[in-house]
């Protein structure tokens, strides 16, 4: 599997889709977000980024319900795929394997 | 405020956003800014969130939510629905037969008509570019003033061409001499022909560009040598190498072949000239020429400029060139002579000049004028298909109602009419294209052209794809756009009706169409009213049997006696007489005349020819008043024969008797004449004075009345070849030369009359299809009508009337139109025929008689329907 196609950005909504699910919609992962790493972030990117993901197969997305602080318009939720999930999980143990092999007198010294 | 319901954000992003994002991506990408300004408005407050809200906006200016979808089924339009349209159009205009057959005969015609004017223009335009220095190549010519009014010639003195050489060397490249084209015996052994050509500096086949096939374009530099076209080497040595060969020129020059260049194309200035020969060669035969000063007009001066010269300015340099080396000579000072450079690219097309010396147009005229008309025709043929598609909207309707009803939107239908016009434009270009490859032959000779169908040029093929698709759009844009416009439901309900007021536009194109076509009527009968009126015309002399013979070699001036003598004796010749030229030119003009009683200021400039003492009798002079030159007189070698011109001009009561002082010299007025058109029959007659001292270039022959032509020509041909065996027999007929006079105007009434007959053929057509399609929808009207007891003829009348009103609303309208530009093409000539009301009434009548015939086939083959069969279904 290409690791690399999995940005930063994208490695980040993902989680949040998997941590917000089943009500993920890319204003509330933009404000999860927004909360979690202080800096503002727009529907727009997050948007972009969802849909970057579900082309590549890590996320699939329906219509929600409408509600009136939309206008009256429909919202689009996403879910983690199955393959979203084995990614998210390959990412993680290759950070943790290598945060495990870090010496801890190292990381004393960032504290 | 309700809380739950938050202020709604501002409005221009919505609007931003549903136009950029793409249309299905719009509920979510709304729903979400919406949501997020409100949470935000609850969070930070109503400023700060508007104040944020455009970054949110801006976050969505990406391609990925601009990209549209694509579309989930192929483009109908490029293969399938076009194959369906197309067959369609096949299927309905197989169906209608007749109507196909109107349609797009029609509109080949036009066509046809347009691509032979196109190709006629584009000849015209392209004239004289054969010749690589187009842009560089100019005449010397000169204005002159002559009581207040200006004339324009390219007569020009000899020293002139070697003052500006000499004088301008940074502004002409070069500037060669050049005596006038025209014909000259050519001799290679006993082979002689008469072959236009002109005698030239030997820088001209640089200058013009000719293409070498033998030789080199520096073959005129050796003082005896001569340049043969193709088709003049060829005409003189066969099929045998020219090159070295030596040939004799009006038996008094030896020049070798030093060159064979390919004949220039016809459409430039030098087509007629088959050979090119030095100047000094002419020179040294003709030595006169040299010693003729600023004084004399003979010679043609033509130049090519440097690279950057700009003519204009170049010719307000020189304009004094010529009036600065006259001297103190108060009369040659008083033309106030101005030298001007007309340059190559206006010769042919603008090359008349009006009477304060302005270049006016000339040809360009009639380009604008043909291509105006065949706008015109192709026009005519649009009408009619718009008509005849319009006319029979109601049968295609319930098409249009039906393809509506299962889907179909208004573009497709749009898509639809245009495949069905552009079918048929395609079709008729290719009969078109067939008509003109047909014609153009006959077109050729018509027109005095050599054109071709341009195959090979990729500029015709794109004019011709343009030229389709201007007419496809033409044709098909007012059906397509109008039935496609149909409401289905209106339609297919049953209660649609094309009203009144869809006829309208029909009812104003055929207007158009006859107001174009009576124009053209009045026009062509204008124009030949013209050329008759003019060739009616009393020309003072008598041109039948009259023959010309150019003196063209030395033996025609030391044996003319022995020649007028033998001619005698032939018995058919009744008198034979020389002049300076020919009976339809007048090429000399001189001043220098004082009379008594003459007013000082008025400029004495009048034509002069010198002629033998029986001239009046060969040509048949009417006198007025006195009597004609004799032999028994030899006083009349200082006697003058004046025409009507010239006693009107001088102001003399009593003509006969009085002394003229030509340069000092008396000269005594024997005889005056009746007016001798000798130059444009359209234009008034110079006064004119004829005598008997000076150089006489022209054989004048009268075969007697009662002797016919042909009986007579073998007999003066052998006294020729006897008397003076080194040269040709080359004569003119002068009644010959006197209708080329005509040809001009000819010409142009024999195209306008085609084209007129065109234009009436083709609206005639859409006629007969309208006719058609109104008697079959009032079938029922009439079948009921005759039940009731109406007669054939008040049907015939009932049928015919709304056209023949359109005549004649068509008929007011070209009217004045017409009488418009006729006058205005009228006051280009002095002699005029007038515009009588008659030819209006012609035109109108013939139009309304073409119409009637047209329409009443259709309403009395309508009328004529037995009632039962019209009446029995339905």
């Amino acid at each position: 599997m290409r690791r690399s196609d999995l940005g930063e950005f994208e490695e980040v909504v993902l989680l949040a889709v998997a941590v917000l699910s089943p009500k993920a919609y890319s204003v509330v992962i933009a404000e999860e977000l927004e909360r979690e790493t202080g800096q503002t972030v727009s529907t727009g990117a997050v948007h972009a980024a969802l849909q970057r993901l579900e082309q590549k197969g890590y996320l699939r997305s329906e219509l929600g319900e409408a509600t009136p602080e939309r206008g009256g318009r429909r919202k689009r939720l996403f879910t983690v795929t199955a393959l979203g999930g084995r990614v998210l999980n390959d990412v993680r143990s290759v950070r943790n394997r290598l945060w495990e092999r870090i010496v801890p007198q190292t990381i004393l010294k960032w504290s | 405020m309700n809380p739950n319901q938050p202020p709604p954000p501002p409005n221009w992003p919505d609007r931003l956003l549903n136009w950029l994002v793409a249309p299905h991506l719009r509920e979510e990408v709304l729903g979400d800014i919406h949501e997020r300004y409100a949470l935000r408005v609850q969070r930070l407050g109503e400023r700060k969130a508007r104040r944020t809200y455009w970054r949110e906006v801006l976050a969505y200016v990406r391609p990925r939510f601009i990209k549209r979808k694509p579309q989930a089924y192929p483009n109908p339009l490029i293969t399938d629905m076009l194959r369906n349209y197309i067959k369609t159009a096949w299927r309905h205009l197989a169906k209608n037969k007749g109507y196909s057959f109107i349609n797009i005969s029609g509109l080949a015609v036009g066509m046809a008509v347009a691509i032979s004017i196109g190709l006629w223009v584009w000849d015209e335009l392209s004239f004289d570019r054969y010749h690589e220095n187009y842009d560089r190549i100019v005449q010397v010519a000169q204005h002159g003033t002559v009581n207040g009014e200006t004339w324009t010639g390219s007569s020009l003195p000899y020293p002139l061409g070697t003052e500006l050489k000499t004088k301008y060397p940074n502004d002409f490249k070069r500037v060669l001499k050049a005596w006038r084209i025209q014909d000259h015996i050519l001799a290679v052994g006993d082979n002689k022909l008469s072959i236009t050509g002109e005698f030239i500096e030997s820088e001209a086949p640089d200058m013009l560009t000719l293409d070498m096939l033998k030789g080199t374009r520096a073959g005129l530099q050796e003082l005896n040598s001569i340049l043969l076209s193709a088709s003049a080497a060829k005409a003189l040595f066969g099929d045998a190498d020219p090159m070295g060969k030596v040939v004799k020129i009006n038996n008094a020059m030896d020049a070798k072949v030093t060159g064979v260049y390919q004949d220039l194309p016809h459409n430039t200035e030098f087509h007629q000239v088959k050979f090119f020969a030095p100047w000094n060669l002419y020179v040294s035969a003709n030595t006169w020429i040299k010693e003729q000063s600023w004084f004399n007009n003979f010679i043609q001066t033509y130049a090519e400029l440097q690279p950057n010269v700009d003519v204009d300015k170049l010719s307000a340099k020189i304009k004094d060139i010529k009036h600065k080396n006259l001297g103190d000579n108060k009369e040659q000072l008083a033309f106030n002579f101005q030298i001007f450079l007309h340059p190559m690219s206006k010769w042919h097309l603008y090359s008349d000049f009006d009477k304060q010396g302005n270049n006016n147009g000339g040809f360009i005229q009639y380009v604008w004028l043909f291509s105006i008309i065949g706008a015109f025709v192709l026009l005519l043929a649009c009408i009619n298909f718009m008509n005849l598609s319009t006319a029979r909207s109601d049968k295609r309707a319930k098409e249009v109602g039906i393809r509506k009803a299962v889907g179909s939107v208004r573009r497709q239908l749009i898509g639809q009419f245009f495949s069905e016009s552009f079918l048929v434009v395609i079709l008729a270009f290719g009969v078109a294209i067939g008509l003109v490859a047909l014609t153009i032959n006959w077109f050729n000779q018509l027109a005095d052209k050599q054109m071709t169908i341009l195959w090979e040029n990729p500029y015709f093929w794109l004019f011709s794809l343009c030229f389709i698709l201007i007419t496809g759009l033409l044709a098909g844009s007012y059906p397509a756009l109008y039935l496609s416009g149909f409401q289905p439901i209106k339609v297919l309900k049953g209660t649609f009706r094309v009203g009144r007021l869809a006829a309208i536009p029909r009812k104003v194109l055929v207007v158009v169409q006859f107001a174009v076509s009576v124009t053209l009527i009045i026009g062509t009968i204008i124009v030949y009213r013209q050329i008759q009126y003019a060739k009616n015309r009393p020309v003072g002399y008598n041109r039948e049997g009259l023959l010309q013979v150019r003196m063209a070699a030395d033996d025609f001036y030391t044996k003319f006696d022995v020649l007028r003598q033998e001619l005698k004796n032939t018995g058919v010749v009744f008198e034979t007489a020389q002049s300076a030229s020919r009976a339809t030119e007048l090429w000399s003009n001189n001043g220098g005349f004082e009379w008594t009683g003459k007013d000082p200021s008025l400029q004495a400039d009048f034509g002069t020819l010198t002629v033998s003492p029986e001239y009046g009798k060969t040509v048949g002079w009417q006198f007025v008043a006195g009597r004609d030159f004799s032999r028994d007189f030899a006083s009349d070698s200082a006697g003058f024969v004046v025409n009507e011109a010239a006693v009107k001009f001088m102001g003399l009561q009593k003509p006969v008797g009085e002394i003229i002082r030509r340069d000092g010299q008396p000269f005594r007025i024997v005889g005056v004449i009746k007016d001798m058109v000798m130059t444009s029959p359209f234009e008034p007659v110079h006064p004119t004075i004829f005598f008997l001292r000076g150089p006489l270039n022209w054989i004048n022959i009268k075969i007697k009345p009662n002797v016919a032509a042909s009986d007579a020509l073998p007999k003066i041909e052998s006294v020729f070849k006897k008397v003076i065996p080194s040269v040709p027999f080359d004569y003119d007929f002068v009644d010959q030369e006197y209708a080329e006079k005509f040809e001009a105007e000819e010409r142009i009434g024999t195209l306008a009359g085609i084209f007129a007959a065109l234009a009436i053929f083709i609206s005639c057509l859409g006629l007969f299809g309208l006719a058609s399609f109104v008697a079959e929808q009032r079938t029922k009207e009439i079948g009921v009508r005759k039940v009731l007891g109406a007669s054939v003829f008040n049907l015939w009348r009932l049928l015919s009337k709304d056209f023949v009103l359109l005549v004649i609303v068509a008929f007011v309208i070209a009217t004045p139109i017409a009488w418009y530009f006729l006058n205005n093409w009228l006051q280009k000539y002095t002699y005029r025929t007038d515009i009588s009301w008659w030819i209006f009434a012609v035109a109108g009548g013939g139009a309304l008689l073409i119409t009637l015939l047209t329409v009443s086939y259709q309403a009395i083959k309508a009328a004529l329907v037995n009632p039962v069969k019209s009446l029995r279904s339905e």
